[in-house]
Order: structure tokens, then C-alpha cells, then sequence
């Protein structure tokens, strides 16, 4: 009997013990718990966003009271949980970091709460400050959806120093054949070191990002305004066989898995001498310890066809229609993209790592300037100029620069980047490539052709 | 790092055996040198990726991108610091939570459950035994949207509650089959002893079944905690800021913008401890247990 009592007093201390552990942790009831003064967050896990994260207690929920709950996620899985959370309007977070792809596409599903109402009375936010190109890409049927975080654009970084030792100058506009002639020229300008570094990992967001953008400028498209696929188009044809042709020539080693980051260490290392990426890139080289700072030019988007051809990106805020605390969620959206939260990451952080490119009044800021005078300048003018309804040279069925924003597109763009990434990769000749991605495309295409018939 | 642990004294076993039955002399000692070589290399395998993470943890982020790799690179606590710093403890706490509690609520079904379809069988007993393994057939995922749609409709998302039930559910099957296999060699006499002397079926299983097939009990009960522990598919769609796990968690230090290696190698050594303390702490028991058999 007494053995039995011991026995069941370890169990109860045992679960005790854990329920008690637990409890620190704070899980409990369903979606609705958490009172008016907690909102949960979910986004992507970039640097900024952890910057974010770290200063919210000291400097919002301190003041407010509204305490913030978040969840970060790397890229692929943020898109995927945002999807799955918006989609069946699980409520479980207030707000999330959701990009100009996906939130035309969201708004019209009616998965976002609008924020006129906000903006209307929230006068010190100053949404006439944002970008007129931004203000575009994330609003929908007249409404605004998000508030962009930070926003970047495209454009050229090369190393000054090894275009100098070669004697190349970088032409101020410079096109895509130039380029090509100086990735040619410092080809090898050390050992170990590429032309250029150009995404070849599949993933539309990946090799398509750059990719499209020289599809724009080439003058294909991927789809007409009536739709029409024009994957293995003239353009289109032209464009991918150009960038493969470089990248296979006088690009990065590995290129067929290259990404984002594989390009950043590859330049900032000093294994290329040029890359065409973000805008947002700039941050990290010019960062206190980067090797490479104050050594790299900036030179607007290559060009052909074109006057400009730079991307616009933005990850922003958007809140969730199912949500119940959408007041304490506008608080948190006004207070972390606001201009007051640059200042205080550029006294706290730096100023390099600025959530900047979505705010006039940031580049007009002198502490900013001192630091990011490399780049702003480049940056601002290629968000500006960015024309996400009109990016090519031929009318198209929906916004977008180096994606289209229809809910196809991540798949279809993706199964396609697989083909010119094995090009990259010489496995396919990039013909091969296009005709198969073409009859993708096409199949998404008929979908629409026959709704708009109807 | 049980595999590796485990690996030597399976050689050993194994030369061992050929020393008995092959004739003495050099060939013995020949295939014992080649089985010993094996072993090494095999735990060598095993051993170095985690070597390499180890020493990664411990370089500072620009070092530990790096091609070639900077080997002698100098030691930091930078990624240990970011990790800690970046609130660890409420997702080590879930993780906890969710792999103990699993794992308790399936050792007190499963080990009933084995009882009765060995020592004393069932009716149809083989039909029962092939229904539990049925289930582990059934890819996870098809499971995965109606577990989500059904804990939304009921509010039960993001509650640690949801998990500790699915990962009893999912190791439970794993279990019963394990402790049979363990069950199956209890000799049936010692049972009849223990009632000619009296004792009742719960006194029976506590006093005389339970300490015989304790390395049996110990083994499934890491292997549980190990699966739940590491489990990420069902946490990250079925968590959110509350309930999320160390897994989860884990992942969030993987970024497509800047560097990442370092922090997610110090993040992946935290967050793998306590299995390897759990492992260590049951070794001994594990090594009987896996690989002699309950009672030999």
C-alpha cells in the first residue's frame, strides 16, 4: 500500500513538474486567447525582421502595452504557413509579412483587412511618404492592403577596383551587351575570380527574379495582353540564351545552385567582379565588416529594349481578416513602418541596416546619406523608376515586373526554373528548355483564355 | 551518437562469434582486424558531420561561409550568444513538454496493450498487431490538413495539447510492437510462479513483468521521445507563437538574406543535447536492450 502511494506521489511530481515547466512557456486555449493587449505576428526571418523582433519590447510594447508575439520563419515556409493561415482564415496571427506578389492576389480574395480607415486617421504615418510605385503594388480596387517594411528594386554592383585594374569604365545607363563585354574583360581579373554572378538556383523567385527582368528588357513576355503564352518567343528566346550564355561563360562557379546568398558570398569573398541582384544587397556590403566595403559601384539595371528594367520588391504588412485585434495590429504596422522606426534602428543598429526604400523622406535623411551614400542614391532611382503595370515593351494581362500576379505563377514559374537552371547546368539546350516551358504556360494560359471567354 | 555506441559492440559480437566457430589462428584474427577497420570507418561516418557542426558552432559567421572552409579559424561564442539571446526557452520548454508527456501516456497503453497480445493472446491477436502497423503505413501528411482543419474548427491550434496527442498517436503503434518483441520472451513460468505465489495481474506486471523487460521499456521510451522531439512537419503547421517547438524554432535561424551557418550550427548542437543526454543516460539499458533481447 505504501509502495503503491510512493509510487503514484513520483508520477504526480513528475507530471507536476512538466505541466509546471510548461506553464512558463504558455501554452493554452484556442486561436482567441490572448487578451486585446497581444497580437501575434508571423514573418519572414530577414535580417530586419530580426532587428524588429529584438527592439519591439524596449520600444513598442513598453509604450502601448500591446504585447507582440512572433514567429519567424525562412522564406519558403513563411509563404507556405501565410498561405495556409490566410487561406482558411485560421486567426491564429494578426499580422503578417506578405509581398507585392501575393497581396493583389489576397485582396482579392477578400483573406486582408483594409487599412483606409487607419491611414485616414493616423495622420502621423504620412502614407503620402511611401513610394507612389509601392503605394501601387500593395493596394487593390482602390484599397490599401499592406504597408511596405522595407522595399528594394534591381541593380548592378561591381567591384570598382578590378574594373579599374582592366581599365573599364562602368557607363553610367549601361546596357546588357556591355556588360557582358566587361564581365568578359575581368574574367579572371584574379584567380579564382568569375565575370558576373546571376542567380541560376530554380525557384521562381529565384533565377526568375533577375531572369525576367532581362526577359522584359530583351522585349519577351509571358504572356501577351490576351493570353497568349510567349515562353519560347523571340524575346523571351533571345533573353534566356543571352543570360545563359553569360552565366555559362563568365559566371559564378556552381551557378546552376546559386541563389541570393551564394551571390552575396561569392562578391563580398571576391569570387566575381559584378552581380546583378536586390538593392537590399548593398546592406550587407557596405556593412562595418564587410571586406568589400568601399569598394563596390552601383549602376542602374542593364537595359536592351527598355529605359529601365530593375525589379520592385516589397515585404509588408497586411492583417489578417479573421483577426479579432486589428485596432492593436494597425498600432504595431503604424509603428514599425513608420519613419520614427528607421531613426531608431539607424541610433540602435546602424544606419546601413535601415528598413529603407520605401520612404521619400529617408533619402533626405543626412545620418542615412553619411552612411548609404554608395547606394541610396542608385536604390531610390531604380525604385522609382520601377513600372510594375507597364515593365516591358508590350502590353500585359496582369502587374508585375519579374513575376506575373496570378496565383500560378510560383508553380509554373518554378517548374520552368528548373528547366534553364539544368540549362545553366548544360543538361538542356536552352531551346529545349523554353519549349517545354511553354507548354506550361500555355496550360495556365487557356484557363484564362476561357474565363475571360466566358 | 547511440548508433556509434552501439556499433563496436555489435563487431565485437560479431568476431566474436566467427572466433567460435571459424578455426583459430590468423584468419580469425584477420576478419576480426577487417570487422574492427569496418566499425571504425562506419562510426567515423557517423561521427563527422556532427564533428563539423560542432566545430562550425563555434566559428564566427563570415568564417564558417567560407570556400574552401577556414578549418583553424579562430573559436568564438557568437552563434551560442545570438542563439540564446534570440528566446530559446519557451520552444525548448514545448519541446520538452509535448516528447515527456507523449511519451508517458504511450508506455502506460502500449505496455498493456503488448501484454495482451503475447503473454496472454487475444483472440485474433496477428490481425490486431497488423492493424496497429497498418496505421504507420498511411503517409503522414494525407493526415496532416483534416488534423489542421479539425483543431481550427474546434479552436485547438497552437495548443501543445494538440501535439502531445498526435505524437502519442503516431509512436504508440511503434511501441506496442517494440515492448511485444519484448513481451514475447518473458517465460511463461515465471508468470505462473508469480500467481501460484498470489499476485494479481496489476502486482504481476508492476513486480515481475516490468523489471524483467526494463531495457525494453527504456529503449522504446528514447525512441519516442527521440521522434517526438525531432518532429517537425505536423509542429510547424499546427503551431503557432504559443505552442511552437524547439524544431520549429530551429528553423527560423535558416535565412535567404545574409549569414546563417554558424547560428543555425550552435542552435542545431543546443537543441540536439538533450537527446544525446537522453541517449547517454540509457545506453546501457539500450545496448541490452537492442541488441541481447529482453531476457537472455
Amino acid at each position: 500500500m505504501r509502495g503503491r502511494l510512493r509510487t503514484a506521489l513520483v508520477i504526480a511530481t513528475a507530471v507536476g513538474c512538466v505541466a509546471g515547466l510548461s506553464a512558463c512557456a504558455g501554452w493554452g486555449g484556442g486561436a482567441s486567447a490572448g487578451g486585446q493587449g497581444s497580437i501575434n505576428v508571423l514573418m519572414v526571418n530577414n535580417p530586419q525582421m530580426i532587428d524588429l523582433q529584438k527592439l519591439t519590447p524596449k520600444y513598442f510594447t513598453k509604450k502601448t502595452g500591446i504585447q507582440v508575439n512572433f514567429t519567424v520563419l525562412p522564406e519558403n515556409d513563411v509563404r507556405d504557413k501565410i498561405s495556409q493561415e490566410f487561406s482558411s482564415q485560421a486567426g491564429l496571427y494578426d499580422v503578417a509579412t506578405l509581398s507585392n506578389f501575393e497581396i493583389p492576389i489576397y485582396a482579392k480574395a477578400g483573406w486582408m483587412a483594409p487599412m483606409d480607415g487607419y491611414l485616414a486617421k493616423d495622420k502621423a504615418f504620412d502614407q503620402k511618404d511611401i513610394f507612389p510605385a509601392l503605394r501601387q503594388a500593395l493596394s487593390a480596387d482602390g484599397k490599401v492592403y499592406g504597408e511596405p517594411f522595407y522595399g528594394e528594386s534591381s541593380f548592378l554592383m561591381y567591384r570598382k577596383d578590378i574594373l579599374k585594374s582592366k581599365g573599364v569604365t562602368m557607363p553610367a545607363h549601361p546596357t546588357w551587351q556591355q556588360v557582358a563585354d566587361i564581365a568578359a574583360k575581368v574574367d579572371k581579373a584574379k584567380p579564382g575570380m568569375a565575370g558576373i554572378c546571376l542567380r541560376g538556383q530554380p525557384g521562381w523567385g529565384q533565377i526568375f527574379a533577375p531572369l525576367t527582368t532581362v526577359v522584359n528588357t530583351f522585349g519577351g513576355t509571358w504572356f501577351s495582353k490576351d493570353w497568349q503564352a510567349k515562353v519560347d518567343g523571340p524575346g523571351f528566346t533571345k533573353a534566356t540564351k543571352f543570360y545563359v550564355d553569360l552565366v555559362r561563360k563568365h559566371g559564378e562557379r556552381g551557378a546552376a545552385q546559386a541563389g541570393f546568398t551564394e551571390c552575396l558570398n561569392d562578391l563580398i569573398q571576391g569570387h566575381v567582379a559584378m552581380w546583378y541582384d536586390a538593392t537590399s544587397a548593398a546592406g550587407s556590403l557596405e556593412a562595418k565588416t564587410s571586406p568589400v566595403r568601399g569598394k563596390i559601384g552601383y549602376a542602374p539595371a542593364p537595359v536592351v529594349k527598355t529605359k529601365s528594367s530593375g525589379w520592385l520588391y516589397s515585404w509588408a504588412w497586411a492583417i489578417q481578416e479573421a483577426s479579432t485585434h486589428k485596432d492593436a495590429s494597425w498600432k504595431f504596422i503604424s509603428w514599425a513602418s513608420s519613419k520614427e522606426y528607421e531613426r531608431l534602428v539607424g541610433k540602435e543598429v546602424g544606419w546601413s541596416s535601415v528598413p529603407a526604400g520605401k520612404r521619400e523622406s529617408t533619402y533626405k535623411n543626412k545620418n542615412y546619406l553619411k552612411v548609404a551614400s554608395a547606394f541610396a542614391n542608385p536604390t531610390v532611382k531604380a525604385i522609382r523608376g520601377a513600372r510594375p503595370n507597364d515593365p516591358g515593351v508590350q502590353p500585359r494581362p496582369a502587374p508585375g515586373i519579374q513575376f506575373v500576379d496570378i496565383p500560378e505563377f510560383p508553380a509554373l514559374g518554378t517548374q520552368v526554373s528548373q528547366y534553364v537552371s539544368s540549362a545553366i547546368a548544360g543538361q538542356m539546350s536552352v531551346s529545349e528548355a523554353l519549349r517545354r516551358g511553354q507548354a506550361l504556360a500555355d496550360d495556365v494560359a487557356e484557363t484564362y483564355r476561357t474565363r475571360e471567354e466566358k | 551518437m547511440t548508433v556509434t555506441a552501439k556499433q563496436p559492440a555489435r563487431a565485437r559480437q560479431g568476431s566474436t562469434g566467427l572466433r567460435q566457430e571459424g578455426p583459430p589462428g590468423l584468419g580469425g584474427r584477420r576478419s576480426r582486424a577487417f570487422f574492427g577497420i569496418i566499425a571504425w570507418i562506419v562510426g567515423i561516418l557517423f561521427v563527422l558531420p556532427i564533428l563539423w557542426m560542432l566545430l562550425t558552432s563555434f566559428h564566427s559567421e563570415e568564417n564558417a561561409a567560407t570556400n574552401p572552409p577556414s578549418i583553424a579559424a579562430p573559436l568564438t561564442l557568437q552563434g551560442y550568444r545570438e542563439f540564446f539571446s534570440s528566446g530559446p526557452w519557451p520552444p525548448l520548454l514545448n519541446s520538452l513538454t509535448a516528447s515527456v508527456i507523449s511519451t508517458i501516456i504511450v508506455l502506460l497503453l502500449a505496455f498493456p496493450a503488448a501484454y495482451a497480445l503475447s503473454i496472454r493472446p487475444v483472440k485474433r491477436w496477428s490481425d490486431v498487431m497488423f492493424f496497429f502497423l497498418s496505421t504507420k503505413m498511411l503517409p503522414m501528411v494525407a493526415a496532416l490538413l483534416p488534423i489542421y482543419l479539425f483543431a481550427q474548427s474546434v479552436s485547438f491550434l497552437d495548443n501543445i495539447w494538440l501535439l502531445i496527442i498526435v505524437y502519442t498517436t503516431m509512436n504508440l503503434p511503434i511501441a506496442v510492437w517494440m515492448l511485444r518483441s519484448f513481451l514475447i520472451e518473458v517465460p511463461i513460468e515465471m508468470l505462473e510462479a508469480a500467481q501460484i505465489d498470489g499476485a494479481g495481474l496489476a502486482r504481476t506486471l508492476r513486480s515481475v513483468v516490468a523489471p524483467v523487460i526494463t531495457p525494453g521499456l527504456a529503449a522504446a521510451a528514447l525512441i519516442c521521445f527521440i521522434f517526438s522531439w525531432n518532429e517537425l512537419l505536423f509542429a510547424r503547421v499546427l503551431t503557432g507563437t504559443r505552442a511552437e517547438t524547439a524544431p520549429v524554432f530551429l528553423t527560423g535561424f535558416v535565412t535567404s538574406q545574409g549569414l546563417f551557418l554558424a547560428k543555425v550550427c550552435a542552435a542545431s548542437i543546443v537543441v540536439s543535447l538533450p537527446v544525446l543526454a537522453a541517449g547517454f543516460g540509457a545506453q546501457d539499458k539500450l545496448v541490452q536492450g537492442l541488441s541481447l533481447g529482453a531476457v537472455k
